[in-house]
């Protein structure tokens, strides 16, 4: 009877869009946490197509996210026009490029990274795939980190700040809405935004999955070489799922800046990418309800177990606070699961898809 | 002028210290069934390897309808119309069998990315064609019911049927099959002839690799037998059952008395 | 020229912890096709042991000589080392032996994080100082220094690396392991127990580890939880770089890897014109990685096996 709920799409709709003005009563703190796991499942249904479509294990998947991330940040806050005068000479206001100019920036910017991170990994095998994009994240951390001499590009381990709240429609989301019979704080209309794009995300990633490409890059990830033999250019196709999976943590990385206001190194670590790929591969490789629940999952659980981690970290002396509690939980949970669950949590059913009734696509 | 779909001729393929092929050659009517036999180690699967770029020849000419091809790349060779199944089955064993089908219609269609995120009418078009082709197909190879079971749920002459149906998918010149009938018990090889049969009356070419003396026999309406990496023997398979050599490389020379 | 042999002996030290290192990455993949991405944290619990031994006995045996005191922590660390990779490798990574491809990857680099967490959590996060067993006057070499520590690093490698080798060419064990690394259907018909074997493997692995581990702890001073990351991260590149599977391959490919690193470090700057400092030494070894994978997938010493269908 509950799963039938759950899976009536009014339901579902009618709950994430109540979701944030019920937490708000509970603390914005709530509503965070939830803008946060919508940012993450964005991040998990771009590294789906990489790895769960194509089969593609992308160990580096954060950079894309650091890409657009940084990309905003410099696109709209004072440290371009603070360090180059000649930027600010032509930007006499600053730098503050609006939303709808930014996302498909940062979406073009970290798809044609990722074609050009995924270029050189085309003939490598799956343990080898991952290390090397696994050192590509880390190459794109550590420039990131370095690049402010001999000029200043990213302000190296400091960080960028300042930067500007999202706008849409001319209303910037850092202030709050009053609708009259309820208020709505920033935290909450990013929610909004946020589960907006993860709505669009959700279907581009339907439709691309019931699709010719969908089709191509699963024959892929199952043989390559039968696929070759069938006639498909998996170099081609390979290079379009590391683009297209980019765009998504591109994108992710734009608002990640946007939200936060804030955007250094530190953040898009190898952990990040672990993380993301852990989300992938525990939720159910390739089947977007999983991917879904791992995304949410992982990245909600650790910070609900914050409020457990206080009386933890005091009867152990310190030794064990949130920060290492969600290590060791991920840690945990990606041994565990895959000792019990290798297909992951939700994964694709056992007797096939269920193919439309209404036959050929959606 | 007969219309010959496989044109080629002295191939020859060395690995390290093995002379795998040498200078092998044959040459396929359009309509014709082929076999290559051989004892294990002839060579047969590396020269299926070969024509369909798997590996790179030191040498040969290849020639598919006329056209001149390289076989280089694997991808290319399909999209010229070679299609094969392969000796250890390699099937798309997360996917459907119908899926499974519907990629082999990937290479003769055409919608990309913003077709499949716009779902624009011409994709709408072309994907119900291809899924209406897909289930043809598995009609055609005698599985329509296992359509949505995945592929690796599907017993081994099943397996062995849905390849072919995916190979028939891209509309291939050639459909060249490796050893189809292996692991099969008499039924189903009656049943694998009575396809073959139809490919055949349906005016399509088909290459085969066979263990199956009966079978090719029966079957083939030309053979080439490959020995130690060479062709011995090229005819009609009545010509080649009676020639010394390919016994001898079956049977083993007899009580020494004959030499080659 | 003095600066450049300086680099070069410090590149043969840093080289030979990473071959060390780089020869447990090699045995278990040429067996098991695993990249034991644990690997590096099992330098690291090696080290911590060593350090936590070292610390317990030091005020009891105040007159022991400091090698003697290595050497005892040396030898109760990879004991301890051993029995964590022999555990391992049968609750983690045995029962994925035929589990889909990406379950035992996954469970790695989830044993990485959890070996790392753990020690936080045993060992506190704070960098802990290693205290200075051997004499550490440095003796002279031309215009270069090489203190006693990096003598005996480049000693006991020579040393763990002989003794592999008479391990692997001339006992039993030795045979099984190869034979099981070339094709372990046929070793198992021969009566060789892949299991023992494998866990065979991931014991020598782990003291090699913990050799490297206490040396790169008395080299560089500290040992702490993360210590073992990136070496390991790099071995392992110094695995592929030489030939996977390839044990002289791993030796050759650590050493390389750190003169590499060591003399890149010194002249990276130089080379780029000041835009890239020696900060960028780490990514040194990806690009090694990344080059090699590119040109030349089976590495140095590898052999190149064709891709059959």
């Amino acid at each position: 009877m509950t799963h039938k709920l759950f899976s009536n799409r009014w339901f579902m709709a009618v709950v994430l869009l109540a979701l944030p003005l019920l937490l708000q009563s509970f603390g914005n703190a709530w509503v965070r946490i939830a803008d946060m796991s919508l940012l993450y499942v964005l991040l998990a249904l771009g590294l789906n197509i990489v790895v769960g479509y194509a089969g593609l294990l992308d160990l580096g998947y954060v950079a894309f996210f650091a890409l657009g991330a940084y990309l905003f940040a410099l696109l709209a806050s004072p440290h371009l026009t603070e360090v180059f005068p000649w930027i600010a000479a032509m930007f006499p206001d600053g730098l503050h490029l609006s939303l709808w100019l930014v996302l498909p920036l940062a979406a073009g910017l970290a798809g044609l990274f990722g074609v050009l991170l995924g270029a050189p990994t085309l003939k490598l095998r799956g343990d080898y795939l991952a290390i090397v994009t696994l050192g590509f994240g880390e190459i794109i951390r550590v420039f990131l980190n370095n690049m402010d001499h001999p000029v200043n590009l990213t302000n190296g381990p400091k960080g960028l700040g300042q930067i500007d709240a999202v706008s849409v429609f001319g209303y910037p989301l850092s202030k709050r809405l009053d609708l009259g019979f309820v208020e709505l704080p920033s935290v909450t209309l990013y929610y909004y935004l946020f589960l907006a794009l993860v709505v669009l995300s959700v279907v581009i990633s339907h439709r691309l999955e019931y699709s010719r490409i969908g089709r191509a890059w699963m024959a892929i990830r199952e043989d390559e070489i039968a696929a070759k033999a069938m006639g498909l250019n998996t170099r081609n196709l390979k290079l379009l799922a590391f683009g297209m999976g980019a765009t998504f943590g591109g994108i992710s990385g734009a608002m990640f800046a946007a939200f936060q206001g804030f955007v250094s190194p530190e953040s898009f670590s190898l952990m990040e990418s672990v993380m993301i790929v852990a989300m992938v591969v525990l939720g159910g490789l390739g089947h977007l309800p999983g991917v879904i629940l791992g995304a949410v999952l992982l990245a909600g659980l650790p910070e609900v177990l914050r409020y457990v981690a206080s009386p933890l970290q005091a009867m152990t002396d310190g030794r064990l606070d949130a920060a290492i509690l969600r290590q060791l939980l991920i840690a945990l949970a990606m041994i565990t699961i895959m000792l019990w669950r290798p297909r992951g949590l939700w994964p694709t059913p056992e007797h096939g898809k269920n193919l439309n009734p209404q036959g050929g696509a959606r | 002028m007969s219309d010959l779909v496989l044109n080629v001729s002295g191939i020859s393929k060395r690995f390290g210290g093995l002379q795998a092929l040498s200078d092998v050659g044959l040459r396929i009517e359009r309509g014709q069934v082929y076999g290559l036999i051989g004892p294990n180690g002839a060579g047969k699967t590396t020269f299926f390897n070969v024509i369909t770029g798997l590996y790179t020849p030191d040498s040969g000419s290849f020639e598919l309808a006329g056209q001149p091809y390289a076989p280089t790349e694997v991808h290319r060779v399909a999209q010229a119309g070679i299609a094969r199944t392969f000796q250890n089955i390699r099937l798309f064993a997360d996917m459907t069998a119908l899926e499974n089908v519907m990629v082999g219609r990937h290479v003769r269609t055409h919608s990309g990315l913003l077709g499949a995120i716009f779902r624009t009418a011409a994709f709408k078009a072309e994907e119900l064609a291809i899924e209406q082709r897909a289930r043809e197909l598995l009609d055609y190879v005698g599985i329509p019911n296992l359509a949505d079971y995945k592929a690796r749920t599907l017993s081994y002459g099943d397996q062995r049927r849905l390849e072919i149906a995916r190979a028939l998918a891209t509309d291939p010149q050639l459909i060249a099959l490796d050893e189809p009938a292996a692991g099969m018990n008499a039924t189903e090889k009656v049943q694998l002839r009575e396809l073959i049969d139809k490919i055949r009356r349906d005016h399509r070419t088909v290459l085969l690799i066979e263990h199956d003396v009966k079978l090719v026999m029966g079957l083939c309406d030309r053979v080439t037998v490959l020995d130690y990496g060479k062709v011995i023997a090229q005819g009609t398979p009545a010509e080649v059952q009676r020639n010394p050599q390919v016994i001898e490389a079956y049977l083993g020379t007899q009580s020494g008395h004959v030499e080659h | 020229m003095d600066v450049l042999l300086q680099q070069v002996i410090n590149g043969l030290v840093l080289g030979s912890m990473y071959a060390l290192v780089a020869l447990g990455y090699t045995m278990v993949y040429g067996i098991i096709n695993l990249i034991n991405f644990a690997h590096g944290e099992v330098l690291m619990v090696g080290a911590l042991c060593s350090w936590s031994v070292v610390g317990f006995l030091q005020p009891l045996m105040p007159d022991t000589p400091g090698w003697v005191l290595l050497l005892i922590s040396m030898v109760l660390a990879s004991i301890a080392a051993a029995a964590l990779n022999y555990a391992i490798e049968k609750i983690a990574y045995r029962p994925l032996r035929n589990a889909p491809k990406l379950a035992p990857l996954i469970t790695a680099i989830g044993m990485s994080i959890l070996l790392q967490t753990l020690a936080m959590i045993v060992w506190k996060p704070n960098y802990k100082p290693f205290p200075a067993l051997l004499p550490t006057t440095p003796l002279e070499i031309g215009e270069a220094v090489i203190t006693p520590t990096q003598l005996m690093i480049l000693g006991l490698t020579v040393v763990a690396l002989a003794v592999l080798s008479w391990l692997v060419n001339r006992t039993r064990l030795g045979r099984a392991m190869r034979a099981t690394a070339e094709n372990p259907r046929v070793a198992s018909l021969m009566g060789v127990k892949p299991d023992v074997v494998i866990s065979a493997t991931f014991i020598i692995g782990a003291v090699l580890a913990t050799i490297a581990g206490v040396m790169w702890a008395m080299n560089y001073g500290t040992a702490h939880h993360a210590m073992g990351f990136l070496p390991g991260l790099k071995a392992f590149t110094a695995a592929v770089f030489g030939g996977i599977g390839n044990l002289g391959g791993a030796v050759l490919g650590g050493v390389l890897l750190g003169l590499i690193e060591s003399i890149g470090s010194g002249y990276l700057g130089e080379l780029t014109g000041g835009v890239l400092g020696s900060h960028y030494t780490d990514i040194l070894a990806f690009i090694v990685l990344i080059v090699t994978l590119t040109l030349r997938p089976s590495g140095l010493l590898g052999e190149r096996v064709a891709d059959r269908a």
